[in-house]
């Protein structure tokens, strides 16, 4: 039911807007929001830190632009050898990053995202600090993705199909492990949880999820360079999670909403915009811990309980 | 069922179990007791491979268990553990703690006994039906002790091992845990108990162990050492009454 009004909103966004300039910002909400539903998984639900998933965006973005524009693959086995090469990636830094817990996590993927963005800017196939220009639009059979409105359709099925999965997966006795591990990953583990595995496979989740985004961003805008994935850009995703509400899959679509929406809207932003982040990120930490969605759902509850009181005193 | 031989427990240089032979058979009720930092805790958290340094023999149902000792694979083995301070998840929901005590027995597709097990559960402790949905959290200190006992045996273990269950609570809540334990074992579930409280451990148990400074200092049938003269005086105290 949730499903079906959520389609019939994009259907509506997508048919009722005109503008190729609003559709693209609805096409880079969907965007972002499998980037914050990603982290969110391995964030929100597990309890893993990483400050460091710009590089899996990036890596989904350079392999598919990279082999499109140098060596002319199709854009789908493109975004087949995104998906490997993140998959590839994710195991190889989770296995050593994953011992690590809390802050020591932090740095670690910090410093995981550091090295690829120097991969992207000295490598030559990347095309260095001037970027990568030319990435193909997408086609599937005959129908041209090149209109900004059937993007928009395009990127939003990937995201309501990931929501759906991975609302599935946390409502599964999966999910319940995971939320199990950020508890308590000692208790999670006498509980027969192999959590070093588990949170080994989160984490893959959400990289794949992150190159995805990367793939269609990179054939959205077809040009890319280092700057869209650095430091920054993790820092966004972040609070991309934490303003929309840790553990909370809608959450995370609000989250990628108001960071997608903000920064355009107040172009004073762009200026000041890791000092915006660093105040939203502490002033919802402070009031509204549980993230705006889930906050702001309870205010209005606690405001609804207090007027059926109020009414029913009043009647009394 | 359980038989250790010689095991040997350390946290680096430190000792803290030096040699022990114990032993569970099948069906019955033991009791470890001892003064705090006898080693009683330490032996149980090495069981479930929380303590990576030991020596000595373990075998469980006969065959020796694997080195190095891992949490999930112990109880996947068929030992469960009921945590000193109950280590429940207590954002999650009542159920969903239960649930994750089954944890292992889903992937082997044991569905519909998990679902039979539960109401097991919900009958031992019918507390906890009434906050099946409640975040484990919010329960009071006995409930939550419950709780921690209803997860463990979702796993259906063959041996379950509990860690001062029952620390902090009520006299009466106390006596409820114990009433509860004397039911798990008429139900044929092989317990081994590790308590401070000496006279109500040893007053359910089949047999006691008592561990002074990591080893053995006695052992034998729990009503021989409940009347034995030096138990009552390092343990009992004269008037000590539960």
């Amino acid at each position: 039911m949730r499903y079906l009004f959520f389609i019939a909103a994009v259907l509506a966004a997508g048919f009722l807007t005109s503008s190729p300039y609003k559709l693209q910002l609805l096409t880079f909400i969907g965007i972002n929001t499998l980037l914050a539903l990603g982290l969110n998984m391995l964030m929100g639900y597990t309890g893993q830190i990483s400050l460091g998933h710009a590089a899996f965006y990036g890596l989904g973005a350079y392999t598919s632009g990279v082999l499109t524009v140098h060596y002319h693959w199709s854009p789908w086995l493109g975004l087949a050898a995104a998906i490997v090469l993140a998959v590839a990636a994710a195991f190889f830094i989770a296995l050593p990053l994953l011992q690590l817990s809390g802050f020591y996590l932090g740095m670690g993927t910090l410093g995981f995202g550091m090295i690829m963005f120097v991969v992207f800017r000295q490598m030559s196939l990347t095309g260095g600090d001037s970027g990568l220009v030319g990435i193909p639009g997408l086609f599937i059979g005959p129908l041209s993705l090149d209109s900004p409105r059937n993007y928009l359709f395009f990127v939003w099925a990937v995201a309501i199909i990931s929501i759906f999965l991975c609302e599935r997966l946390i409502h599964s006795r999966i999910g319940r492990a995971l939320r199990a591990i950020h508890d308590s990953e000692r208790a999670a583990s006498s509980m027969g949880i192999d959590t070093g595995k588990l949170k080994v496979h989160i984490f893959v989740l959400s990289a794949v999820l992150a190159a995805v985004a990367g793939f269609l961003y990179a054939h959205l805008v077809s040009f890319i360079s280092p700057s869209s994935f650095d430091f920054l850009v993790s820092v966004r995703m972040v609070t991309m999670v934490v303003i929309g509400g840790m553990a909370s899959i809608w959450g995370s679509l609000l989250g990628a909403a108001v960071l997608t929406v903000l920064p355009e809207t107040l172009t004073v932003f762009s200026e000041y915009e890791m000092i915006v982040y660093g105040l939203v990120l502490i002033v919802i930490m402070i009031l509204l811990p549980q993230g705006l969605f889930r906050g702001v759902l309870d205010i209005y509850e606690r405001a609804g309980s207090k007027a059926g009181k109020a009414s029913a005193r009043s009647q009394g | 069922m359980l038989s250790l031989r010689n095991f040997e427990c350390r946290y680096g240089s430190v000792r803290a179990v030096k040699g022990i032979d114990l032993d569970v058979a099948s069906g019955e009720l033991v009791a470890l007791v001892g003064a705090n930092g006898a080693g009683k805790s330490t032996l149980l958290q090495t069981l479930c491979g929380f303590v990576p340094e030991w020596n000595g023999e373990v075998s469980f149902q006969g065959a020796p268990l694997r080195r190095p000792l891992k949490p999930a694979e112990i109880v996947k083995q068929g030992i469960s553990l009921v945590p000193e301070g109950r280590a429940l998840f207590p954002p999650l929901s009542v159920k969903e703690n239960l649930e994750l005590g089954a944890y292992v027995r889903y992937r082997r597709g044991d569905h519909k006994n998990i679902a039979e097990d539960l109401e097991f559960v919900l009958e031992l402790f019918p507390i906890l039906r009434q906050r099946t949905k409640q975040p484990a959290g919010t329960l009071s200190g006995g409930e939550q002790q419950m709780l921690a006992i209803g997860r463990a045996l979702m796993a259906k273990p063959g041996l379950l091992l509990l860690d001062e269950p029952c620390t902090g609570l009520a006299p009466l809540l106390v006596l409820v845990i114990l009433e509860t334990l004397v039911q798990l074992r008429e139900r044929g579930i092989t317990i081994l108990l590790v308590e401070q409280n000496a006279r109500a451990a040893l007053g359910i148990a089949d047999r006691g162990y008592v561990i002074e400074n990591g080893r053995i200092a006695l052992e034998g049938p729990a009503s021989a050492l409940l009347a034995d003269a030096n138990v009552q005086h390092a343990y009992l105290g004269k008037e000590c009454r539960l």
